[in-house]
């Protein structure tokens, strides 16, 4: 573990561009004799401007552009923006869009979770650098990951037209609905997803000891509806406060703000940062999974009150099971009262309206503002990466100076993971800057 | 046979096109058998400057990107332009509608002056440096990838479509969706597709770019017959062609 430190012992860790994640991520770590210099975590994507591109555009074309901001919460971004529009216009959709719509949101987030804890997370559990020795060393695992995110990808394709860059969701509903035997066809699916959804939770099991045992005290925010473990519907919770938060008063809660050392917008609520995703919708919802996904939470030895910020990725594989469990419940439902085809026809109206559903990575706020003939004057997003910003960098406040004596390598691979069990989705993050730090 | 190697490297998009590579599951082990990845920062640790062929998701929006991109371009035998951020410029190219100023004020309020804000206006690839192949689509469609791959690795010219999205969508016995009274670019853009958004019950956006020499006669013909105008044709091309080859409408 530690090693005595020799005179003059320097550490310079500069990782471009952190790998196996969505979008570009620095880690910059310098030390000498154990005195951190420096421990930053930087973000230099491009900045992409979308919400000055939805200036000008029909709420009709909205959906088609922002979904472009992430290929891997696309359906998430969708959903944002159509029920930004409808709060905006008044506009009601039948109970069947609905649970179709959750069944679309649950597909992205069994296909998100999956691809990020067996493809991007477990070659650093299993010492390799990317899934692919996997292929040789592990084939029966990554097999089973590799189907679970092939159902993923099927929900959505079935609901919405498309594995990525949902064409069917529009504003007031879908442009075209699953058939009966779609839905037959995924109820098979997600019945053999169960067994396999084991075959991965207990692969995890085994291999929780190789996560760090790092904790800090956070903040957790996500959507709050009970008695329902919420990804799509309710107000926004926090672990600090016992009453939640309407959507509509996002903007009082993420609290943009720009830091004095870097001038990248970050978010903070009750303490200096807080943290959204998988693990904070646990730690605010758990009582509310189903009986599987509990099951799976005690295989894996997840409480509720973790403040093990790499347990976020223990959480998704609790999530994979919960969403698999509920989309079959729904599944059932429209089965059973039959599939009605409908096909909204909305008549555009002036107004300001507000989105609030969770991304795989944490919880996601869309607000548009239209005029009379429904063209969007005015957007504000807040994406769950830009959430998580400053918690990132607190962890990494906390946890470099305990980790600060073993070897340059350990620690860089320790902060890769760190960033890493975030799920990060830098594309996403509009507002965030290309800063050089001092 | 010595095994080709791939480089895949991204720019400013949002990495879906990378995600239908993952998206290609066993497929993609297969591909891995014909060719050796050294490089994919959003699937692999692993680091390279040698490799044949690279493959370029996104835009170019500043001249830190062109650099890199031009780097890329010396190393690489073959580049393959992948998506419509990469081939088009994609909904990037919005942007360029606006004037930048205003862009940056828009969404950085009183720090949009600052140095490290510095954007220029958007870029497709072949913009900057030459691109032996396209991969249209938002998002590409994996096989279509897969048949560029193999026809490389063959020596013989992958086929790319040069008629319009409705040819794919009558045979797909789709209904017209200017019967919605919507306005519909099938009629200009490249199939390769399949009609994914018509048969979806959603109008074409012309992600996959016009075809070579688009029929403009014809579309306006048809905007004129659906008592729409050529305006709001230009409104919906600007999607995805922002600022494209003049489409002489």
């Amino acid at each position: 573990m530690s090693s005595a430190a020799p005179a003059s012992r320097v550490i310079d860790i500069n990782v471009k561009h952190v790998s196996r994640v969505e979008g570009h991520g620095n880690i910059v770590v310098r030390a000498k004799d154990g005195v951190i210099e420096k421990s930053e975590w930087q973000v230099p994507e491009a900045p992409r401007f979308f919400e000055a591109m939805v200036r000008g555009r029909s709420f009709e074309d909205i959906q088609t552009v922002v979904s472009r901001i992430c290929g891997i919460c696309s359906v998430t971004h969708s959903f944002a923006a159509l029920k930004a529009i409808e709060d905006a216009m008044d506009i009601k959709v039948s109970h069947q869009t609905n649970i179709l719509r959750l069944l679309t949101h649950y597909g992205e987030q069994l296909e998100s979770h999956s691809l990020h804890v067996g493809y991007l997370v477990a070659p650093d559990l299993l010492g390799q650098k990317s899934v692919v020795p996997l292929a040789s060393s592990q084939p029966e695992i990554l097999k089973t990951i590799i189907e679970i995110h092939r159902v993923g990808n099927l929900i959505m394709e079935k609901t919405a037209g498309r594995k990525t860059h949902p064409v069917r969701l529009i504003p007031g509903g879908f442009s075209m609905l699953p058939t009966e035997d779609d839905l037959l066809q995924l109820t098979r699916e997600l019945e053999e997803t169960i067994p396999r959804l084991q075959t991965l939770a207990q692969f995890i099991a085994d291999l929780t000891g190789e996560l760090p045992t790092f904790e800090r005290d956070t903040e957790y925010v996500a959507l709050f509806n009970p008695p329902t473990y919420p990804f799509y519907h309710g107000s926004i919770g926090s672990t600090d406060i016992d009453v939640p938060v309407p959507v509509q008063e996002f903007e009082n809660v993420v609290n943009e703000y720009v830091h004095p050392q870097s001038t990248a917008k970050w978010c903070k609520w009750h303490r200096d940062s807080y943290a959204v995703g998988a693990l904070a919708r646990f730690n605010l919802n758990a009582e509310h999974l189903q009986p599987q996904a509990k099951m799976t939470a005690q295989l894996l030895g997840l409480e509720k009150g973790a403040c093990n910020p790499f347990l976020n990725n223990v959480a998704q594989v609790v999530e994979c099971v919960q969403v698999v469990e509920r989309s079959l419940q729904l599944i059932d439902i429209v089965l059973s009262t039959g599939i009605t085809y409908e096909r909204p026809k909305i008549k555009p109206k002036a107004g300001v309206g507000v989105g609030a559903v969770e991304a795989p990575r944490g919880i996601l706020f869309h607000k548009y503002e239209f005029d009379d003939d429904g063209i969007c004057t005015q957007a504000n997003l807040c994406i769950p990466t830009n959430q998580n910003h400053a918690n990132i960098q607190d962890d990494m406040n906390a946890f470099v100076p305990q980790i600060i004596d073993r070897e340059q390598d350990e620690i860089r691979l320790l902060m890769e993971m760190l960033v890493r069990s975030y799920d990060p989705c830098i594309s996403c993050s509009t507002h965030l800057l290309n800063v050089e730090f001092v | 046979m010595i095994k080709p190697r791939l480089a895949i490297f991204d720019f400013a998009c949002c990495e879906g096109c990378q995600l239908q590579i993952v998206n290609m599951e066993e497929d993609l082990l297969a591909l891995l058998e014909h060719v050796q990845p050294v490089e994919w920062r959003e699937a692999m640790s692993d680091q390279s400057d040698d490799y044949d062929i690279a493959i370029v998701e996104g835009s170019i929006t500043r001249e830190e990107d062109a650099e890199r991109l031009r780097e890329i371009r010396k190393h690489a035998t073959t580049v393959i332009a992948l998506g419509a951020c990469a081939t088009l410029g994609g909904v990037n190219k919005l942007k360029n509608l606006f004037d930048l100023g205003e862009v940056k004020r828009e969404v950085y309020a009183e720090m949009a002056d600052l140095p490290h804000l510095e954007t220029a206006p958007v870029q497709a690839i072949d913009e900057v440096v030459d691109v032996d192949y396209k991969i249209e689509g938002c998002p590409i469609d994996a096989r279509e990838l897969g048949t560029v791959i193999k026809s490389l690795l063959v020596g013989r010219k992958p086929f790319v479509p040069n008629y319009p999205v409705c040819v794919e969508c009558k045979l797909r016995e789709n209904p017209c969706r200017y019967e919605y009274d919507e306005i519909c670019l099938g009629p200009l853009t490249r199939a390769g597709c399949g009609a994914r958004c018509p048969s979806n019950g959603f109008w074409c956006f012309g992600c996959r770019g016009p075809v070579d020499d688009p029929n403009a006669h014809a579309a306006t013909q048809v905007m004129k017959h659906y008592g729409k105008t050529v305006d709001d044709l230009k409104r919906k091309l600007e999607l995805f062609g922002t600022q494209q080859e003049p489409l002489h409408v």
